[in-house]
């Protein structure tokens, strides 16, 4: 693409590393060699601890404390970076190498307005007057696609959306004219939707401007999207650096080989193969390969001899000593398939009945008056019917009330109206206060973030021995024994007993809380986001853990997700979450095949899969919704297939397309299918 | 924006008429009344009665808090027991020279905590800052007469620079204070710049570790432009607060140094009818201090709203 064929950034042998207490020196970088040309888009892809950010930000002569450089050198444009001055550095930042942050709501300052944070990165880097600038921001934010720019100018960061907000970080970077843009996961944290949005235009800029691009990521399939060339890194060292059609189609390394086999695909209704173990703490490497703990293929040299840097003859650069034997391997296979039995005649475990959810608190006056709030309610409509031993799915972009329903079936927050019926016939109260032990024993909850639901100072059986106390009045050495048996069954093991939460990793923490639920002897786990907070090696493990569970157990799951891959590796049946509201439910395979609801088909548009050639279809705008529309179809503002006023002022009613699948829009489902097949062939 | 403010003076309004009440009931349920209290043992016969009647302390006590909260609301807060004076006047001098005890320590006190709040932060951990931080720990915990009397026996006793003690009398005007004032306003400034330097501190540490003084650096914005622009609009909001709290402070709550150095402030009359037993007064200045309180925390919250972005948008909303 572009002529000037000298590398634009050089990294040489770069190890960066910090002193301990014992005044150890640990690595978390080794022996980086990595060149990026002008033009050039390149993906570095690790799970986190792999080095993959701080390599990114020592490419701009940052480091963040207490790290410094162990040895090695990188440079851009032949100049070392990190001996450059300040004034220097001040030069090259946000000028001609420019950083897209990962959360841009935390990256702008709070208190100055967009027009004037990314009229000071002008000031700085270009040559636009005073007088120029204003016209040139408008400019930016429009080549970044964001709506009305004129009155975005005067805005606060607080008051644009997350996508809004990165884009105008993308706009920042840009006013600069960069050589090349260092992307820290960028769209970490943005739903399906906004993520596909922004890639697009990330991958345009890419091809309009000639920039070169780094782009830092855990998630493959957006690597796949906007980049030529993807370099895989694990433990501080890459470990893999290829075409991205070459990396993902046929990886020389056992570890990228493991890595894309425990991401969940779209079109496989199966779980993912989970890598075990962790990756090697700095400084715990060891003289062998830090992969040797982990692969599969392990020899004995591995576990002595460091694998050099080597060229594959297909151009690849991988450090592994096997990789030709590698090489030989056929493509990975899908994982393992959830063994599914016919839950029709199951017996119902909890059916919800028209409930409606508020989180707008009534105040002083209106508790004294009696009054109702009038507005429309967060959550509203929901029926549903769940089966013993079925996991349902609970799917929707962020806003989507998926957690708060499950808030309210644990009764966290009660429900404006609506019943929630137990095994049938038992009436569940709308308050966990008012429910009595055995109610609350047989719901159990399990949250997105173990970092925040495990207590850091308990230890790991004081953890698990209060639901013991609580539901069973155990103690002593009956609750040990408890605890231990639960232990194993999470594949942890009594020893992990007397640790302290920040002494596991974060999969370890997981399957605690996940032991803390089942010690319970629940009927109904509630998942919310389990895996979202984790690697995705780990996550094909806690996955796994959470299917086994079910088999054992027979426990029924809500499992409440964004990641539509995730929901099928594990779901029965899917329901679909737009803005509070159920537009479709039905069994994964038949929403999966051929996506009927337009919600369903612009969220299955947007996922990006980890293959080169995965097109995302953006088929609606990713405006963001602040409150559901009183009146109409929910989906009205965004739909693709709108109809006309009929969707503004009617509540679509609920289409039977077969005993299990019901979609709720205007549009006949004959129609919708028939629309998708002409889009497909 | 119009219908949050009238909430919160309508909150604020509320609060003081609850203290009002606290204060009154409490008074209330002493034994004895104020008569009784300030008489003593010569609380019988034509006496007592006679100061009853003054004071009006037959009637029902509904009768005489619903007289005693209106009057106040227009700024006649009776009569003492002591002189027969009217409050009104004894407690607006002894205002006036709080106030201006306050404006003088605020005037030194604030704008030195926030630069050496901000000096220490900047260079945190290095010498500069282990001297303030360090000073600071010390103004805050050595206990204000020590450091009255230290200063009083090196600046006046030793070196005769300053007069140790103030003489001028309550009702003088303002400029009758200097430079009698000058040794009670270092001490308290010392405490409070103590105070607000730390919390200075804190938050600007706080700040310089967020993501967006990283993304200011990493966008080419040169070091001091990042702490004038992108740090201290952001790390001086929680200060707003402070200050509040320390007005308030230093209207009611420095009684020990007004002793020391026989200024003749609020705390000191408070403290002074208190063991007159002039029920009235003592009443009167707990209700002009929570007033005071009351205020001054609403406009601290206020200002903070004007100034940050984030919270007039929330209200902006409802």
């Amino acid at each position: 693409m572009n002529l000037d064929n000298r590398p634009l950034i050089e990294i040489c042998d770069l190890s960066i590393g910090f002193s301990n207490e014992e005044k150890q020196v640990l690595p978390i970088l080794r022996n980086i060699d990595l060149t990026v040309r002008a033009g050039e888009t390149v993906g570095l892809v690790g799970e986190s601890g792999s080095g993959k950010s701080t390599l990114a930000l020592a490419m701009m002569g940052y480091l963040g404390n207490p790290l410094k450089v162990l040895n090695g050198s990188t440079s851009f444009r032949q100049q070392s970076t990190f001996d450059l001055s300040v004034r220097e550095l001040e030069q090259i930042r946000g000028g001609q190498l420019a950083l897209i942050p990962q959360n841009a709501g935390q990256a702008l300052t709070p208190t100055q307005r967009i027009g004037r944070q990314i009229s000071e990165a002008l000031k700085l880097h270009s040559k636009f007057t005073e007088t120029q600038r204003p016209e040139r921001v408008i400019e930016l934010l429009t080549q970044v696609r964001l709506p009305d720019p004129a009155t975005l100018v005067d805005r606060y960061p607080h008051e644009l959306s997350g996508g809004q907000q990165q884009r105008v970080a993308v706009a920042m970077a840009l006013a600069g004219e960069p050589d090349a843009l260092l992307l820290d996961e960028p769209t970490t944290g943005l739903d399906v939707t906004t993520q596909a949005h922004v890639l697009e235009l990330l991958r345009d800029l890419a091809q309009e401007t000639g920039t070169a691009m780094v782009y830092v990521s855990h998630d493959l399939g957006a690597i796949a999207r906007v980049c030529e060339r993807v370099v895989v890194m694990y433990a501080g060292e890459i470990v893999l650096d290829g075409s991205v059609r070459q990396v993902l189609l046929k990886p020389v390394h056992p570890y990228a080989r493991s890595l894309l086999a425990s991401i969940p695909k779209l079109r496989e209704a199966s779980l993912p193969a989970a890598l075990d173990g962790r990756p090697p703490a700095p400084g715990d490497v060891g003289n062998g390969c830090a992969f040797a703990a982990r692969c599969a293929m392990v020899e004995d040299r591995c576990t002595h001899e460091r694998p050099s840097l080597q060229v594959t003859k297909s151009g690849e650069r991988v450090r592994c000593h096997l990789f030709e034997k590698v090489e030989q391997l056929a493509a990975p296979g899908p994982g393992t398939a959830v063994e599914r039995s016919s839950l029709k005649q199951a017996p119902e475990v909890l059916a919800l009945d028209n409930i409606a959810i508020s989180y707008t608190s009534r105040g002083l006056l209106d508790q004294i008056l009696g009054r109702q709030p009038n507005n429309t309610p967060t959550v509203d409509d929901i029926s549903l019917v769940i089966r013993k031993g079925e996991t349902i799915g609970l799917v929707g972009e962020s806003g989507s009330g998926k957690s708060t329903i499950l808030k309210a079936i644990a009764g966290l927050i009660p429900a404006r109206h609506g019943n929630i019926t137990y095994n049938g016939n038992e009436l569940l109260k709308a308050s966990i206060d008012q429910r009595d032990k055995n109610q609350l024993r047989r719901i159990q909850l399990i949250f997105q973030n173990p970092d925040d639901s495990l207590n850091p100072r308990q230890t790991v059986a004081e953890i698990l021995a209060q639901p013991l106390r609580l539901y069973f009045g155990l103690s002593n050495q009956e609750l040990h024994d408890r605890s231990v048996e639960i232990l194993e069954r999470v594949r942890l093991g009594g020893h992990y007993l007397e640790r302290l939460p920040s002494q596991l990793s974060g999969g370890e923490k997981q399957r605690v809380a996940v032991a803390r639920a089942f010690i319970a002897e629940p009927e109904l786990v509630l998942c919310d986001e389990v895996t979202s907070a984790l690697d995705v090696s780990v996550q094909a493990a806690v996955l796994g853990l959470l299917n086994r569970l079910q088999r054992e157990f027979g426990t029924t799951y809500i499992f409440v997700s964004h990641d539509l891959a995730v929901v099928r590796a594990l779901a029965d049946r899917v329901a679909l979450l737009y803005q509070g509201r159920l537009c479709e439910i039905g069994p994964v395979a038949d929403v999966y095949s051929l996506p009927s609801h337009p919600y369903t088909e612009v969220l299955l548009g947007a996922v990006l899969e980890p293959h080169p050639d995965s097109v995302p279809v953006l088929s609606a705008d990713d405006i963001v919704e602040l409150s559901p529309m009183p009146i109409g179809c929910p989906f009205q503002r965004r739909c693709p297939r709108r109809l006309g006023e009929i969707c503004d002022t009617q509540t679509p009613p609920w289409q039977q397309v077969s005993s299990e699948h019901l979609i709720r829009c205007h549009i006949q489902h004959s129609d919708l299918q028939k629309i998708q097949t002409q889009q497909v062939s | 924006m119009l219908s949050m403010l009238l909430r919160r003076l309508s909150l604020g309004f509320i609060t003081v008429a609850l203290v009002s009440i606290i204060i009154f009931t409490g008074v209330e349920f002493l034994p004895g009344d104020a008569c009784t209290a300030f008489l003593e043992r010569e609380a019988q016969g034509k006496l007592l009665e006679n100061c009853r009647r003054d004071l009006d302390l037959n009637r029902p006590a509904i009768d005489r808090y619903l007289d005693w909260a209106s009057s106040a609301m227009v700024g006649d807060l009776g009569v003492s027991v002591n002189g027969q004076q009217s409050i009104a006047e004894l407690v607006g001098n002894r205002m006036n020279n709080s106030l201006l005890l306050a404006f003088c320590a605020l005037l030194v006190g604030v704008p030195l905590a926030i630069f050496l709040g901000v000096i220490t932060a900047l260079w945190r951990d290095k010498p500069i800052d282990l001297v303030f931080s360090t000073a600071a720990i010390f103004a805050m915990t050595i206990p204000e007469f020590v450091s009255s009397t230290v200063l009083i026996l090196v600046f006046s006793a030793w070196l005769g620079w300053l007069p140790g003690i103030v003489l001028t009398s309550a009702n003088a005007s303002a400029a009758e204070f200097f430079p009698e004032i000058i040794l009670p306003v270092i001490v308290v400034a010392m405490v409070m710049t103590a105070h607000i330097l730390r919390m200075v501190r804190t938050s600007v540490i706080d700040v310089l570790a967020s993501d967006y003084v990283r993304m200011a650096t990493l966008k080419g914005v040169p070091y001091w432009q990042i702490v004038f622009q992108h740090v201290l609009p952001n790390a001086l909001l929680p200060a707003i607060n402070v200050v509040a709290l320390t007005i308030a402070w230093l209207l009611g709550g420095v009684v020990v140094i007004e002793v020391v150095f026989n200024y003749p402030g609020l705390g000191r009359m408070m403290i002074d009818s208190i063991s007159d037993r002039d029920l009235p007064v003592v009443q009167a200045i707990a209700l002009i201090l929570a007033t005071v309180y009351v205020s001054v925390n609403l406009t601290a919250d206020l200002l903070t709203m004007i100034a940050n972005p984030r919270l007039r948008t929330l209200h902006m909303r409802k």
